[in-house]
Formats: C-alpha cells, sequence, structure tokens
C-alpha cells in the first residue's frame, strides 16, 4: 500500500531574463509514493535541476501546486521551507557541496545543529552516519583531504543523518568515476532497500538502470513515465575488477 | 542553532584564514588599546587634581575679597578689598561650622639671606594656617601664639625658599632680611609640592600675620581668610555660615551684593578639572574614532567573506538553516573578532598606560570597569558593523547561492 510523497500538479517555472521569459517547467504533473527510487532524466536544459529544486523547497512554482508528505508547501514561509529541507528532505549535489576546510564530521553535524539537537548527541548521530557510509574512518578528514566518491559520501551521510522522508540527488555521479558511479548507487539502493525514498538526476542510462522508475524530461514536460530494470549495484560491483578504494 | 556552537564556528572560520582575522583584528585592538589609554590618562589626571586638591587643607574653605557675582570685575573702590583681621576674628568667634580660622596678608619682598636673594611671596598668617593647610616643619618649629601676639619676627620658610637660599645647610636658626627688616628662620616646611593649577606651594615665607602687618605690608586690608569646617560634611553649612557671617561683618543690607567670594575646595579645583575632563574627551573622541575604523575594517572584511562563502551560504540553507541562523551566524562571527580585538586591546592598553605614565610622569589609572566597557564597547562596535554583511547573507536566494562559484 503505496502512500504518496510527493504530489505535484500542474506545476509550471518560469524564468524572466530580461525582456524575455524561459518556461523550465511546463505543467508537470508528478506523483512519487514512498519507497519508490526514481531517476529523472533529459536533456541539459530539460528543467530537471528546476523541478528538483521545486521539490526540495529551495524554489516555488510559478503556477500550479506542491504536496510535500501531506503539506501544501506554497502556504509555508521561509522558516517552514528551512525546517522542510532540514526534517523531510536530504540533498545531494553533482559538486558534493561540503564546507569547506570542514572536517566530514562537522559537516554531517550541520543538519542536526541548525535542527536544536544538542552538539554531543549531533556528533555522535553524525558518526553513525558516516559509519553507514563506510567513511568511519575518514572523520575528522577535509573535503580536500578526500576523493570525489568519499566526498560524495559525506555528503550522503548529512542528506541521511536527520532521517529525511526523502533524499533529492541532482547528478550526484556526475563527477565520479564508473566504478565509484555504481558504488554510490550501490549505497542508494541500500537506502532503498531499507524503506528510503530517492529521486536521482541524472543523464546516464547506467545510473538509470539501478533505479526502480525513470522519467524523461523534454524542454520542461514529462515525456515519458516508465518502470526501470533495477539491475543490482552490489551485484554489478562484485563483477567489477578489485580497486584500490576510490 | 546554539550560541556556543556558533562561537565555535566562528572560532574556526577565524583559524581558517588567520593572517585575514589578525589584520582585523589588529584595527580594533588599536582602536581599544588608545580608548584605554586615553581613559587611564584620563581617570588619572582626574585623581591627580583631586590629590592636590586634598593637599591644600583640612576641609579648607576660603574667604577672598571683591564679589564672583559681578564676573570678576567689582564695583566702586570701597567694596574692592575689604577682608580685614576683624573679619577673622568675627568668624572664629560666631561659626558653629568653623573650627580654625586664620587670616592671610600676602606681600612681595626682597629676601635676603643665606646664599643671597631671592623673591617669593609673604605670607602673614595666623598659627591655625598650619592646621588649616595640614603643614607641618621638616625642621626647627613653627611660630607660636604667643610669637603672634607679641608681632616676633620670626619666619617659616618654604621649603623652595629653603633650598634657594641654604642649599646645602638647615637654615634654622639662621637670620633673613625682608625689605631690610631681619627675621629669625625658626622651622623649614614639609614639601607640600604644586597645586592644580601648577604653581609652587614651596615657594614661600610665613611669618605671624601681626608682624607682617606692621613691619612689612603696613595694610589693613587682608588678601584671604582661610578656615577649616568642622568635618567634610559640614562644609556646606561652613560655607553658607561664613557668607552669612561676613554679610554681617560687613553690614550689608538685604538688596547688595556681596563683597567677598567664599569658595571651597572642590569649586577651586572646578576649572582645572573641567579643562581636564575637556581634553580627555577630546582624546577619547579621537580613539573612539579609530575604533569606529576598526569597526569599518571588520565590515570591510565580513562582506568579503560573505561573497567568498556565497556557496557556503547556499549549501547551509538548503540542509536547514534558516535566515536568522546565517544572520547570527555572521554576526557571531564579527562580535568574536572584535571582542578579540576588544580583549587584546584592553591587554594592550594596560600596558600603554604604564608606559606613557613612565614616559610623561603622568599618574595613569585604569579602572577595572575601564575593561568591561571597552570589551562591551567593541564587541558593540562588531555587532554593528557585522550586522549590515551577516543581513546581506541571510537576505541570499539559496539556489543562486548554491549556484554560484
Ligand atoms: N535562474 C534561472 N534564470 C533563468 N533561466 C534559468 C534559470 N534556471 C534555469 N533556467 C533555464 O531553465 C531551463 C532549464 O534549466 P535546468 O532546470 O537547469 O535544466 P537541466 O538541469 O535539465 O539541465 C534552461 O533553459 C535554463 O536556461
Ligand atoms: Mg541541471
Amino acid at each position: 500500500m503505496a502512500r504518496p510523497l510527493i504530489e505535484v500538479e500542474g506545476v509550471s517555472r518560469a524564468f524572466h531574463v530580461g525582456e524575455s521569459s524561459v518556461l523550465a517547467l511546463r505543467h508537470v504533473d508528478l506523483r512519487v509514493d514512498e519507497g519508490e527510487m526514481i531517476a529523472v532524466m533529459g536533456a541539459s536544459g530539460s528543467g530537471k535541476s528546476t523541478l528538483m529544486n521545486i521539490l526540495g523547497c529551495l524554489d516555488r512554482p510559478t503556477t500550479g501546486r506542491y504536496r510535500l508528505s501531506g503539506i501544501a508547501v506554497e502556504t509555508l514561509d521561509d522558516d517552514a521551507l528551512a525546517e522542510l529541507r532540514n526534517h523531510v528532505l536530504g540533498f545531494v549535489f553533482q559538486g558534493f557541496n561540503l564546507i569547506p576546510r570542514t572536517t566530514a564530521v562537522e559537516n554531517v553535524t550541520l543538519p542536526l545543529l541548525y535542527a536544536h539537537v544538542p552538539p554531543r548527541e549531533a556528533r555522535e548521530q553524525a558518526i553513525v552516519a558516516l559509519r553507514r557510509v563506510g567513511l568511519g574512518d575518514r572523520l575528522e578528514h577535509q573535503p580536500n583531504e578526500m576523493s570525489g566518491g568519499q566526498q560524495q559520501r559525506v555528503a550522503i551521510a548529512r542528506a541521511l543523518v536527520t532521517n529525511p522522508r526523502v533524499v533529492l540527488a541532482d547528478e550526484p555521479t556526475g563527477n565520479l568515476d564508473s566504478r565509484t558511479t555504481v558504488e554510490v548507487m550501490a549505497l542508494f539502493q541500500d537506502l532503498n532497500h531499507l524503506g528510503m525514498t530517492l529521486v536521482i538526476v541524472t543523464h546516464e542510462d547506467d545510473v538509470a538502470r539501478y533505479c526502480r522508475r525513470v522519467l524523461m524530461l523534454r524542454d520542461g514536460r514529462i515525456l515519458s513515465d516508465h518502470p526501470a530494470a533495477h539491475g543490482s549495484a552490489r551485484d554489478d560491483l562484485a563483477r567489477m575488477p578489485a580497486e584500490e578504494d576510490a | 542553532m546554539k550560541i556556543l556552537a556558533l562561537v565555535r564556528m566562528a572560532l574556526g572560520s577565524m583559524l581558517r584564514n588567520k593572517v585575514r582575522a589578525a589584520l582585523t583584528v589588529l584595527g580594533v585592538v588599536i582602536g581599544v588599546a588608545s580608548v584605554v589609554v586615553m581613559i587611564a590618562v584620563g581617570l588619572g589626571a582626574r585623581s591627580d587634581i583631586e590629590a592636590k586638591v586634598e593637599n591644600l587643607g583640612v576641609h579648607m574653605i576660603v574667604v577672598s575679597a571683591g564679589s564672583s557675582t559681578r564676573g570678576g570685575v567689582s564695583g566702586g573702590a570701597g567694596s574692592f578689598n575689604r577682608l580685614t583681621v576683624d573679619d577673622a576674628v568675627f568668624l572664629d568667634e560666631e561659626a558653629e561650622s568653623i573650627t580654625a580660622v586664620t587670616p592671610v596678608i600676602s606681600t612681595m619682598a626682597p629676601i635676603v639671606g643665606g646664599a643671597g636673594n631671592w623673591r617669593a611671596p609673604i605670607q602673614g598668617v595666623d598659627t591655625c594656617y598650619f592646621t588649616i593647610r595640614a603643614w607641618e616643619a621638616a625642621s626647627g618649629r613653627l611660630f607660636t601664639d604667643d610669637e603672634v601676639r607679641n608681632r616676633r619676627k620670626v619666619v617659616v620658610l618654604g621649603h623652595t625658599v629653603a633650598e634657594a637660599l641654604w642649599p646645602d645647610q638647615d637654615p634654622v636658626g639662621q637670620r633673613i632680611r625682608l625689605r631690610n627688616v631681619q627675621f629669625e628662620v625658626v622651622g623649614v616646611l614639609d614639601a607640600k609640592g604644586q597645586t592644580a593649577d601648577g604653581s609652587d606651594q614651596d615657594d614661600v615665607v610665613l611669618s605671624p600675620y601681626t608682624t607682617v602687618q606692621t613691619r612689612l605690608a603696613g595694610r589693613q586690608f587682608i588678601g584671604q581668610i582661610l578656615a577649616s569646617a568642622a568635618s567634610k560634611e559640614a562644609v556646606p553649612d561652613a560655607l553658607a555660615e561664613a557668607k552669612t557671617l561676613m554679610r554681617e561683618s560687613h553690614r550689608l543690607s538685604a538688596g547688595e551684593d556681596d563683597d567677598f567670594t567664599v569658595r571651597d575646595q572642590t569649586q577651586m579645583a572646578a576649572t582645572a578639572q573641567a579643562t581636564t575632563n575637556t581634553m580627555t574627551l577630546l582624546l577619547s573622541t579621537i580613539a573612539g574614532i579609530s575604533l569606529l575604523v576598526g569597526g569599518i575594517g571588520i565590515m570591510n572584511i565580513m562582506l568579503v567573506s560573505v561573497s567568498e562563502r556565497t556557496r557556503e551560504i547556499g549549501i547551509r540553507r538548503a540542509i536547514g538553516a534558516k535566515r536568522r541562523d546565517i544572520l547570527l551566524q555572521f554576526v557571531v562571527e564579527s562580535v568574536v573578532l572584535s571582542g578579540i580585538g576588544g580583549l587584546l586591546g584592553t591587554g594592550l592598553g594596560f600596558v600603554g598606560s604604564a608606559v606613557v605614565g613612565r614616559i610623561t610622569g603622568w599618574a595613569t589609572e585604569v579602572a577595572p570597569a575601564t575593561v568591561l566597557l571597552a570589551v562591551g564597547f567593541s564587541m558593540a562596535v562588531g555587532a554593528f558593523f557585522g550586522f549590515y554583511p551577516a543581513r546581506r547573507a541571510s537576505l541570499l536566494d539559496p539556489i543562486e547561492a548554491l549556484r554560484h562559484e
């Protein structure tokens, strides 16, 4: 019995640049249920990031309605949106977006501090999250002392640490080599098996393969929406030649 | 986010940019240090004056001729120098709140004796003078009531005069000539130093007023009457009483202005105090301006920091920071910078005050309140100048900020 987590109805988003205006999203309808793992694909400029920003409560639709976990987002003020981002959502970005010269554990602690979790407790939870993504031995490393794959895993830990309902990842593997890509996807699949909902933007078929459902965007419209192969990233990883941990 | 976590974060970001933070803090350090030094000099000057005023005498009241109510310009010739020994006697007999009274008859005369010539004020006084001014003999003795009554030709020398005429000898027992009248030196007074307005109190020769009146001044009028109030608390009463009694003694009717002036020590110090206060205010203002410049330095660095960390701000907003959290983060950072500057500046100010005191010989005085004031004020400066950059940071659009390179 699937419950809707994301309900998007007739959402459009227009950008005004000087005199002209760009419609980045055109009347998009989308429903994502709890426990789904969905890939959002499409050419560059098709509106993937715009959609993700709206889903992530970083941006508001020009028209249309968006309900997240049953909450009508357009009625919320800035502070309430910040709380949604903190409690309900987790973000993973293409560029990792860790805070520079700040250790892994400090980066992962931040969302908890914004949620007013006492620092000591926040640190413990952050360490648990980092262990979960296999970085228990990199707690005090700074971003510039870690590989891309490790940095992205720190970012995933940071997204997970508040126990969000859904993780939004915008091209999370865009800057990673193929093996690391599969590793990250394996991590996402593990989370999904534990019930986490994931929305992953990608333009790589190899990434979309690991999801349960694929959404195609073109010129701000949903072109297609169908189930995907959902291959096991762990199995693929086992078949790959062994390497140094990236 | 808790304030402690914010402070920790602020310290962290300071440490990430050590040189820059140090230079920014330096501006505040210099500003605060100069404020502390200026306040120390001001306080020092104030208590210096207070000490000098204390040193003048014991709960002293001065009655002088001429009215101050007419702007220092006295009326008819008759009302000019109209203090007499009778006035002094009248005060002494009638006043309840006054314990000692002495006339002071001043004259100038060439002094010949010992090593040669000298010129100094010669003052004819009663024995009470020494009580009122709390002045004792360093060697020899003071003159006695008997000598006053019998118009004896005895003098007590001020320390400066004694040094000038008998540089390496005790003048007690020596002879001295004042306007060709021979006197015997019976004692030398303790050194009292300068008054608040810088004149040398030890450059004086004291003799019984009866002798000065008959032998030297030849006048009936006297320059001043000095008196002691019974206690510090009695000074206002003594002032009022002296005034009433002087009017009575001078037979002034209700409509007539005073032809004399009664002041206490505080009033005598007021002018000196006012000048010092003006100087202190001026110097503190200049020091304050340098603190302001330090504040502007902080604002500048915070603006640079905000624009450098735009992306970080975007990340923080994405993971749940509210506008208020961002605002607070940067304000706290700015306050931490300026607070550290304030602490270091206070330390430097302490050292600076000591150095200034040593070099100039001024008394400098660092009050404990100065520390709180300086650190508090510099933190306020940090909050004030950090607010604008912090507000700019908090108003950034999260998406724009995230996209910022
Ligand atoms: N802030 C913006 N201002 C103006 N145009 C924008 C802005 N953001 C996105 N767009 C436009 O909207 C369209 C969709 O962009 P985006 O969602 O970033 O595409 P994708 O992520 O699929 O590459 C593009 O044409 C882009 O130029
Ligand atoms: Mg994009």
